[in-house]
């Protein structure tokens, strides 16, 4: 940020817009330096608050981010001689994490980036699946409460009472703010992904709601994603994770159709894919699968690059996306993989082998009440003419489909079907 | 021979608050306790939600999960205190300990710490 004129003027939407960035970091260095997320978090707004007032006047100063390190730890001094009993419990806390790791003191530079130890407290087991999400939006996307209550479309008042108790457990358990070593990374790391990956998916597909997409909130997950991508550029699940949300989200304009509703992958407009996004996800895909056993984003990366490379669903390279299913299946078996493989399989061999595949999971109790189960025997159903039961499992599939777009594809497909060549 | 009283606390959903009892009637029972001679050592628990627990399977893979869970009514088998920096470390010595295997479970709680 040092890089932006000084001498005042700058509009205050950028400002604030280049701080999202800025308050992870702050935040993260804060946290590092008084063991306490609350403190850190108090004294990060007043900070930003106060370079907002002053930097328009007074004009950026040549070392922004120790000007607002220095400003925070200010506040963070009158709040404590204010709260004695707080200042007596925090010294304690500070006396141990300077044990376990000495505080550099950035007055005098900038920041350094301490983030990562703060996506691992964030998505730390210990903590409820539901608050890692909505904690990492708010301490690493620099998101405000009411901001990641509107994301996950909950009362705001909700949120933040998930968010009290989240950090009310990270202080009273002493949950650590460190980045597990190298023997706990490959136990951890996929916790962490898996937050990030989860708010791209709610962000992709609305699990409830009048819209399918809630593109800001991919789109957080995706900036998540290279922040981690920076941190940890060795790591070749966090390429394939940052790979995948790309492709994935290359389709976003041809994903759904001038109402809002659902368009699938083989009736996308190919022409309103993103390329310059997609170019940015292939190129995660070697890292992500080089140098030993690939992990399941690497793979599922690959597979939505071999989609986003082929120029009609015809010309797609079924055989190699099934072979990719195949070690998706050995990484982690589950019947959503099989599902999305018997898919892959009807692409390359015909209708009929996908069928034999799908019914073969008929029994499978993670795919009951799961819509995508019914659609996929229904399209295939259509495809080999067996046009009665087709409409019976569109029917068993909008029983269960949950957002308004998906549901008017499925009563659109069901309508092919019971009134053929309307 | 000593013993440990277990105290299971009805969740917020099931209290009855007009029944709750006071910080004075635990006062008064601590007191007892401790006229009658009986009192060794005594700990308030922190917060449920501050519980996790750690179950590892038979390939040695370890899970960590909030807990706990309605469905877990488990019977503590036996406790120990230890005196570690964090939670992290904590779990470590939770998912060493053979009460974590075998189906079984260790519960990790902090001790509440009062007046710091």
């Amino acid at each position: 940020m040092g890089d932006r004129a000084a001498g005042g003027g700058a509009p205050v939407a950028s400002v604030e817009a280049v701080f999202r960035e800025e308050h992870g970091r702050l935040l993260a260095a804060l946290v590092r330096r008084f063991g306490d997320l609350d403190l850190a978090e108090e004294v990060t707004s007043d900070a930003i608050e106060a370079a907002l007032t002053r930097w328009p006047v007074d004009g950026v100063p040549p070392k922004p981010g120790g000007w607002l390190m220095t400003t925070a730890r200010r506040k963070a001094v009158d709040r404590l001689r204010r709260d004695q009993a707080f200042a007596a419990r925090l010294a304690i806390l500070q006396v141990e994490a300077e044990r376990a790791a000495p505080t550099v003191d950035v007055a005098q530079g900038d920041l350094p980036d301490e983030r990562l130890q703060l996506f691992f407290t964030c998505a730390h087991p210990a903590l409820p699946a539901e608050d890692r999400g909505a904690l990492t939006l708010r301490c690493l996307a620099g998101l405000t409460t009411p901001e990641v209550a509107r994301a996950y479309l909950v009362p705001q008042a909700t949120m933040a009472k998930r968010i009290v108790r989240a950090k009310k457990k990270i202080r009273e358990a002493r949950i650590p703010f460190r980045v597990p070593g190298a023997d706990e990374l490959p136990e951890r790391l996929p916790g962490v992904l898996q937050v990030v990956y989860s708010i791209f998916t709610e962000g992709y597909a609305a699990s409830s709601g009048p819209r399918l997409q809630r593109l800001d909130l991919a789109e957080e997950a995706i900036r998540l994603g290279r922040i981690l991508r920076r941190l940890m550029p060795a790591e070749r699940e966090v390429a394939g994770l940052l790979g995948l949300m790309l492709l994935i989200h290359a389709r976003r304009d041809a994903r759904t159709g001038p109402d809002g509703e659902l368009v699938l992958l083989d009736e996308q407009d190919r022409g309103r894919w993103d390329r310059t996004m997609i170019e940015e996800g292939r190129g995660l895909v070697p890292p992500a699968l080089t140098g030993g056993l690939p992990g399941p984003y690497g793979v599922q990366a690959a597979i939505a690059a071999l989609h986003n490379e082929a120029a009609t669903l015809a010309t797609t390279d079924w055989p190699q996306i099934v072979a990719l299913y195949d070690v998706l299946l050995t990484l982690t078996p589950s019947p959503v993989v099989a599902l999305n493989r018997a898919a892959a399989v009807a692409m390359r061999d015909g209708p009929e082998a996908g069928l034999a595949l799908l019914d073969g999971l008929a029994d499978e109790p993670a795919l009951r009440g799961y819509a995508p189960y019914p659609t996929a025997r229904a399209d295939l159903l259509h495809r080999v003419g067996r046009l009665t039961e087709a409409a019976a499992a569109y029917r068993e599939a909008l029983g269960l489909a949950g957002a308004e777009p998906e549901r008017a594809h499925l009563r659109r497909r069901l309508h092919a079907v019971e009134q053929p060549g309307a | 021979m000593k013993y440990m009283l277990l105290i299971q606390s009805a969740s917020a959903e099931t209290a009855d608050a007009a029944d709750e009892c006071t910080v004075e009637d635990w006062i008064a029972y601590d007191k007892e306790m401790r006229e009658a001679g009986i009192w060794v050592s005594g700990e308030s628990l922190a917060d449920l939600l501050t519980a996790t627990a750690v179950r590892v399977g038979r390939d040695g893979g370890r899970t960590v999960t909030d807990g706990p869970f309605a469905e877990t009514r488990e019977i503590l088998g036996g406790f120990y205190v230890i005196d570690v920096p964090d939670l992290d470390v904590a779990l470590d010595w939770a998912a060493r300990c053979p009460g974590a295997r075998g189906g079984g479970s260790v519960v990790v709680r902090p001790v509440a710490e009062f007046g710091g």
